[in-house]
């Protein structure tokens, strides 16, 4: 696991897609695609549904390949490297972690849903797990709510609770990227805003990819937001321009603002 | 809800409620029937159950004579305890292949692999087990004799594959509904953290779908302990403490099978293997209803 450098110019890339193209059978999700993901910032990534936003996260760690039938053409570059080289996937998904729409606690204790991607990277020792169970809650806003019922099933949790035990637990491999996928569906407003809170200590730490169904939600987070559309890059730009009177596309003026989607 | 579906019976035309009776009826007479079996083997064998059996002896006794002259014993022990170790042997066999093919179906194999891997099971399971019986007479018995150097392949060994191969099919059906039973997202979120798909199986699918894989192995028991024919058959039908997997064996329901075409009806011999068939249907039932509160317990924690 490789720590984070803080010593990154802001410009560095993490993230290189480039022209990438997915399709399921015949039916095309992203047509060519090009963007880079820089060091330390919050890409904000809104767009309407089916616009192929969760098919980029999934092409990026790579679970897409438990879909049958799908294609996947261009580059995607993690740090330089071509994840369609990597050998150990597994290593690769553990660099990234990944917050998916509905929480899904493992029918595992809390515990153990934290504890889960450490184990399955061979960490086995007591202390040290303890130790990165206690961080994760904690950075996760969730430790003093379940710090004394950690073998309590994760399921039986509030839906809030759950999805910041995800998140949580994305966080418990010390990924360098963090990936979140319309994280505030299943969650009540309150708690929207301490996981938004949370995401921007995070934001030090490493480089947060977060797909948004609320599109305020990029203005107040994200530094640079893409605008999907039908397996489209519309628009990449920084957050300010995004939301400004004069983005460079009409139909990114015409989302942000409300006129469809 | 409720008062709509009340509402809806008072107005139901006259057909539906014809059709509506059948189906009770239908539904009540199967639990009669389950009702009355248990009464009429409950009947026969009750006279000698609480008059005259000596039930701590025949729980205890391993001689089993039920037609001496001068020394007539009803000591079902060794029956017993022959039901219950070609059982047991059975499952040590059946449950690993039953459990991996399970999840090999279900995790690890192809759409088109599946399909013919279940047509295999099926076949499998559609032998008779008279058929059963024959194999072991034939096949297995030669098999064993020549791998063990056995003087006889009539053993605890032979009915153990057996009752394994015929419960397999029915550990592999019910575990493979358990695991498919498992959502998916519960898969895609493992593997998002970097787990092999084996740490899936074991870490995630397992543990989630655990009751369900118990009522499996339980209901491939139950298959077991009540499977007559091809135990009659294949494991030499002797009376014997077993000692190791090469003892010859003999189970409660080959003894009923055996025997009762040949006692006289209601005499000793006769009720006593009535209360054989008691003893039987109390260790089925039981593993039953533990399988279904395992069943009930997949239900509620989804
Ligand atoms: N497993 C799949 N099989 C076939 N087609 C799929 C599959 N998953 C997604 N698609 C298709 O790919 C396209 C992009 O879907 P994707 O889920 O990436 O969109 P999205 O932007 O995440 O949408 P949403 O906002 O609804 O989550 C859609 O047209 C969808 O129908
Ligand atoms: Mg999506």
């Amino acid at each position: 696991m490789n720590s984070n450098n803080q010593n990154g110019s802001q410009n560095s890339a993490v993230i290189e897609v480039t022209d990438l193209k997915v399709r399921y059978g015949d039916k095309s999700a992203l047509n060519g695609v090009s963007f880079d993901v820089y060091q330390n910032e919050i890409l904000g990534i809104i767009g309407p549904v089916q616009s192929g936003k969760t098919t980029l996260l999934k092409v990026i760690n790579r679970t897409l390949e438990f879909t049958p039938n799908t294609t996947v053409e261009g580059s995607v570059k993690l740090n330089g490297e071509d994840i369609s080289t990597i050998s150990d996937v597994y290593g690769l998904r553990r660099r990234i972690g990944m917050v998916q729409p509905l929480p899904v606690g493992l029918p595992l204790s809390i515990y153990d849903n934290v504890a889960f991607a450490p184990r399955t990277a061979g960490i086995r020792s007591k202390s040290e797990l303890d130790e990165i169970v206690e961080r994760c809650l904690q950075q996760a806003a969730l430790w003093e709510e379940v710090k004394d019922r950690l073998k309590a099933l994760g399921t039986k949790l509030s839906g809030g609770q759950q999805q910041r035990l995800t998140i949580a637990r994305a966080l418990s491999h010390q990924p360098d990227i963090l990936c979140l996928d319309e994280f505030s569906i299943a969650v009540d407003p309150v708690t929207t805003m301490r996981i938004e809170e949370v995401l921007k200590t995070l934001r030090t730490k490493m480089t947060i990819l977060l797909v948004t169904n609320l599109v305020q939600q990029a203005k107040r987070l994200a530094n640079r937001t893409a605008f999907f559309l039908n397996g489209d890059l519309i628009e990449i730009d920084t957050t300010d321009v995004i939301f400004s009177e004069n983005p460079s596309e009409q139909a990114t003026y015409d989302y942000v603002n409300g006129a469809f989607g | 809800m409720n008062i709509l579906r009340k509402k809806s019976t008072a107005h139901l035309p006259f057909s539906e409620t014809v059709i509506e009776l059948f189906i009770r009826l239908c539904g009540i007479s199967s639990i009669l029937f389950v009702f009355g079996i248990f009464f009429f083997v409950f009947r026969e064998g009750a006279g000698f159950l609480f008059g005259g059996l000596d039930v701590g002896q025949f729980l205890t006794n391993v001689e089993w004579q039920p037609t001496s002259l001068n020394n007539k014993r009803y000591g079902a022990l060794a029956l017993i305890v022959g039901t219950f170790s070609v059982t047991l042997l059975a499952m040590c066999i059946a449950v690993p292949f039953g459990l991996g093919a399970a999840i090999f179906v279900s995790e690890f194999c192809s759409p088109k692999l599946r399909e013919t891997f279940k047509i295999i099971i099926e076949l499998l399971a559609a032998i008779p087990s008279v058929v059963w019986g024959f194999i072991g007479l034939t096949v297995m018995n030669q098999l064993i004799i020549t791998v063990f150097n056995a003087p006889i392949g009539l053993t605890m060994l032979n009915g153990s594959i057996l009752l394994a191969l015929m419960s397999v099919p029915i550990i592999v059906s019910i575990a493979e509904d358990a695991l498919k039973a498992v959502p998916d997202s519960y898969r895609e979120a493992a593997e998002a953290l970097g787990a092999t798909r084996w740490q899936v199986v074991y870490r995630v699918l397992l543990p989630a779908a655990k009751n369900g894989l118990l009522a499996a192995v339980l209901l491939g028991a139950a298959r077991s302990i009540g499977e007559t024919m091809a135990v009659l058959m294949a494991t030499g039908h002797s009376v014997n403490m077993p000692s190791s997997p090469l003892s010859w064996i003999r189970t409660l329901t080959a003894t009923i099978a055996a025997e009762l075409g040949e006692v006289a009806r209601g005499g000793e011999h006769y009720q006593v293997l009535f209360i054989i068939g008691i003893l039987l249907f109390t260790i089925t039932f039981v593993v039953n209803l533990i399988a279904d509160l395992a069943i009930k317990g997949i239900r509620q924690e989804s």
